[in-house]
């Protein structure tokens, strides 16, 4: 070949030159669990469908939603949100309003009639559950969608459970909870309304494979208050319960309320709306020990309700209530001074807590029921093979959120109990012929469709966080090869730019208690979109192109939208420059030779 | 600008455009570098250490001149780092039209080539002559203001880590204040480089009345491409300064360089500008401001102003270059990050997705 004068070689390439050799840690993308979907005991992982929301894709947002709750417009009203607590912005700016987006999402679904998947296959398999509340439905949804034939048994003449004759109007609109279980029974659950279970027994012997007890807690607990024979004093949850039936009960003008728990502000807030000019919880000791949720507590006071702190009623008469105040101990416990105070009251509502009504399971074989609620295993089974139970029957917090989770939980233990092969109620498997299905994560869990997936390294469920030459876990990643959650100082906030959380406007006050309007109002479309970009997709990546960017070897291989990138190990150096500079902290050095 | 029945703007874009990329920005406003089909002009298999921030700024400089002409564009390159470790005979890194002659004359090369091209008839070539600061603030600098005061076409990019780095970290005319190289030991009453000497060239090039000088770091990728973009448009001598830190010479950890690089900007440490025919146009607003201790803890040329003993003195002294920085370009303007304005350089990381030059839609 002729070369000039003084050249010897040909050029080459620097790429013979593999400088992956200098490396002695090397960059893994992982993907570790969003602290809100840690949090959410409804089994969401709202960083999923919020990724959908962020680019306007709303039905596919709402789909993935609806994988794990059927419920999101009656969750994006009354959830207690316990994902924005978790929420790692809220070190950044303020949590990502996750429930907001989530009741826009709802309410959009139901505005466009977008229908719940209906199930393809059958398994032949029958389903009682017992009880049409939050835990009830949940479960009934996921049963359906797993192909099993689902009877939902409900004492009351509408459906709801405490959804319905719980939470009053102005936080729940009942339009909203009609469409929503309208569309969850239109996947072919068979509802029976004004039928009690009186004997779980009873219906096992009707030829269900397993049944679920999801009946709650609707007995108001009955505190001792002495009380003259002209007092009127009713409970909280048969006052919410006549007033969701529309026969509001007669309370007079000066409402008394005793209790500290969210029931106690529903049911002050209510008697307001009835027509009270005071309305005045009494409640033993301050307000940050509280059990209501803060945000409730602060509408109420907004809307004119007064709170005595401190105080424990003593005698109830005619027209009026005794209470004697109280002081906290050093152990916070309130103890009583003696000092005693009339307050004017024409009701008092007692909002002390709530039991269960377990009749139905008495004498039954191998329940066992203890301070009032049914021991169940890890999987809600009761001491009775098949029987199962869940929501607030089970010691467990009581909301509705906890409540579709228990749901949600229990489809999946029932449907793992119904792939067994000589399934029995209340007969034991034989362990030699139990064949366990193993399709218990079928139930809520991601389809993959290409987001949260994609990408060699780490990101495909099963291998996840394992280093990909020697398969050791990634550093915090459970015995089961569960990621570890992401937390705050994993991210690089510099690159999310600021931008606070947009506030749902309320109504105005003056408007608020004169009616059961809703007091919350949802965000409109651009709002709701705005919100859902104020994700930081905690663990995830979320395509910024960064790592693919910042790499000064060009060692990022870009495999195009939704496929993510991938690692070129020939040239990684090493440097951990995609690491330190990834926003959302998907990415991790694990040393070369561990 | 359209806003929510809250007031907010809708223009959100989760990562603005601080990130490399945006997935939920269009694709006609999206970076260079974030795209598959980029020029990637120095390409894998260098000798730079781990974390160079001059590889890094020479592949975002080029790959946006690249696109920008449209790959018709000569690259010349003065000796330093980004010579020896692209190109160790015969290898190279380099995937464009590649120069290199002596330490001292890249822009006397870049301005015959620029020559020839003319004599050829070519005015579709570009010509983009580049260096270190060794070879532009020191060895090169008669060269260059020879090819400002001629105002030849060219496009001259320094890329500036502060020092000779590749000979074993002696210090240059850029080398700022304090810092420790081997030729200005930590040792003695003022210990590393002397204050009030080296030469800010930004300036010089100004005072030369040239149609562009910026300055950049590889901190801010939408800043620096749309100013290469911006300076590919142009005719006449324009010239980049572009900062990009050493993790060698500043015993900064290797996956630190980008940090470093936008602490040097959100202390004032190093101003971020632009200007055309030496009026200064736009700054780079200080996004969240940090003292200058903030960047010079990472960095172990500046170890000795806080070990043995912290050196509250000299720390004051180079604050108050940020300070002066500060003062001079007005960096410490209001930043909206939810606002967008009409152009995009020098304004881009305060802008929502805002490429250069574009007027930004509404959503």
């Amino acid at each position: 070949m002729d070369k000039p004068f003084a050249i010897t070689l040909d050029v080459g390439s620097s790429l013979a030159n593999h400088t992956g050799a200098w490396r002695v840690e090397r960059p893994v993308y992982v993907e570790l669990e969003p602290p809100c979907a840690h949090a959410c005991p409804a089994g969401e992982n709202p960083q999923r469908w919020l990724y959908a929301a962020e680019e306007g894709a709303y039905e596919q947002a709402w789909r993935r939603l609806v994988e794990a709750n059927p419920f999101p417009a009656v969750m994006g009203r009354v959830c207690y949100h316990p994902c924005q607590t978790a929420c790692n912005r809220g070190f950044l700016d303020e949590a990502v309003g996750i429930n907001a987006v989530e009741r826009f999402l709802g309410d959009l679904a139901i505005e466009r009639g977008w229908a719940l998947p209906v199930p393809e296959v059958t398994s032949g398999r029958r389903v009682l559950v017992v009880g049409a509340g939050p835990t009830g439905l949940s479960a009934a949804y996921h049963l359906r969608r797993l192909g099993h034939d689902v009877t939902v048994r409900d004492a009351q003449t509408a459906p709801g459970g405490m959804m319905r004759y719980g939470i009053p109007a102005y936080r729940l609109p009942r339009t909203v909870l009609d469409a929503e279980i309208d569309r969850l029974v239109a996947t072919g659950v068979h509802l029976e309304l004004g039928a009690r279970v009186g004997d779980v027994l009873d219906a096992e012997r009707e030829g269900f494979d397993a049944a679920l007890l999801a009946v709650g807690a609707q007995l108001g607990k009955r505190a001792y208050v002495p009380a003259g024979e002209a007092a009127r004093v009713l409970d909280a949850v048969t006052m919410l319960h006549d007033v969701a039936e529309g026969e509001a009960p007669h309370l007079g003008r000066r409402v008394v309320v005793y209790g500290g728990g969210n029931t106690a502000v529903d049911a002050a807030r209510t008697a307001k709306r009835l027509g009270a000019t005071d309305s005045v919880i009494v409640y033993r000791r301050t307000r940050d020990r509280m059990p209501a949720h803060d945000s409730e507590v602060a509408e109420a006071i907004e809307e004119g309700v007064r709170v005595t702190w401190l105080s424990t009623i003593r005698h109830a008469s005619a027209g009026r209530v005794l209470i004697e105040r109280m002081v906290l101990d050093e152990t916070g416990f309130p103890q009583p001074t003696g000092e005693l105070e009339e307050l004017e009251a024409d009701s008092l509502v007692l909002a002390l807590g709530q039991e269960t009504d377990l009749s139905l399971v008495e004498g039954v074989p191998g329940v066992s029921v203890v301070d009032g609620v049914i021991e169940v295993d890890d999987d809600l089974m009761t001491g009775r093979p098949g029987l199962f139970a869940g929501g607030d029957v089970v010691p467990a917090e009581r909301t509705v959120t906890v409540g579709i989770g228990h749901g949600t939980r229990a489809a999946r233990a029932i449907h793992a109990w119904l792939g067994r092969a000589d399934v029995r109620p209340g007969v034991a498997p034989d362990a030699d012929t139990a064949a366990d299905v193993g399709t218990a994560s079928d139930v809520g869990a991601a389809p993959d469709d290409g987001v949260g997936s994609g990408g060699d390294e780490g990101a495909e469920p099963g291998q996840l966080g394992a280093h990909p030459l020697t398969g050791a876990q990634v550093p915090g990643a459970d015995a089961a090869g569960n990621p570890p959650v992401a937390t705050f100082d994993q991210l690089n906030p510099w690159y999310f730019a600021d931008a606070p959380h947009a506030v749902r406007p309320r109504l105005e006050h003056a408007r608020r208690t004169s009616g059961f309007e809703e007091v919350v109002q949802g965000l409109d479309v651009t709002t709701a979109q705005y919100e859902a970009r104020r994700c930081m997709s905690c663990g995830s990546c979320f395509e910024c192109d960064n790592c693919y960017g910042v790499c000064p070897d060009n060692a990022v291989t870009k495999l195009g939208p939704g496929a993510r990138f991938r690692f070129d190990y020939d040239y990684c150096k090493g440097c951990g420059l995609c690491v330190q500079e990834c926003p959302s902290g998907s990415i991790l050095m694990v040393p070369e030779v561990p | 600008m359209a806003t929510t029945s809250l007031g907010m703007p809708v223009k959100f874009y989760q990562v603005g455009s601080f990130a490399v990329g945006n997935r939920l920005v269009d694709p006609a406003l999206r970076s260079v570098q974030s795209g598959q089909e980029r020029a990637n002009a120095l390409t894998s298999g260098h000798r730079a250490c781990q974390g160079c921030g001059e590889a890094l700024g020479a592949r975002y400089v080029l790959d946006a001149a690249m696109r920008a002409s449209q790959g018709r564009m000569v690259t010349v390159n003065a000796t330093g780092c980004l010579e020896v470790f692209s190109t160790p005979y015969p290898e190279t890194s380099w995937r464009v039209a590649w120069l290199h002659s002596l330490f001292g004359n890249a822009p006397a090369v870049a301005t015959g080539v620029a020559a020839g091209l003319r004599a050829l008839g070519r005015d579709d070539v570009t010509v983009v002559a580049q260096g270190g600061d060794g070879g532009t603030v020191d060895i090169g600098f008669g060269a260059l203001s020879g090819m400002f005061e001629r105002n030849d076409d060219v496009l001259y990019v320094c890329y500036d880590n502060g020092g000779y780095m590749n000979t074993g970290i002696q210090r240059s005319g850029a080398t700022p204040p304090a810092a420790r190289t081997m030729t200005t030991q930590a040792v003695g009453a003022e210990p590393g480089n002397v204050f009030g000497q080296g030469k800010d060239v930004p300036r010089i090039a100004m005072a030369h009345d040239v149609p562009y000088v910026a300055t950049a770091t590889v901190a801010d990728l939408r800043d620096l491409e749309a100013k290469v973009t911006h300076a590919m448009s142009l005719r006449g001598s324009r010239y980049l300064h572009v900062l990009v830190p050493c993790p060698l010479g500043w015993g900064t950890a290797s996956s630190d360089t980008v940090k470093v690089a936008r602490l040097a900007t959100e202390s004032g440490f190093f101003p971020v500008f632009e200007a055309e025919h030496g009026v200064v146009t736009a700054v780079r607003h200080i996004r969240h401001r940090v003292p200058v201790e903030e960047y010079l803890r990472l960095q172990g040329r500046y170890a000795h102003l806080f070990r043995p003993e912290r050196r509250d003195d000299v720390i004051a002294r180079l604050q108050a270059i940020a300070d002066r920085n500060i003062e001079r370009y007005g960096l410490a303007g209001p930043v909206a990050a939810l606002e967008v304005g009409p152009v995009g350089r020098a304004g881009a990381l305060i802008e929502e997705g805002a490429a250069p030059g574009a007027r930004v839609r509404e959503v």
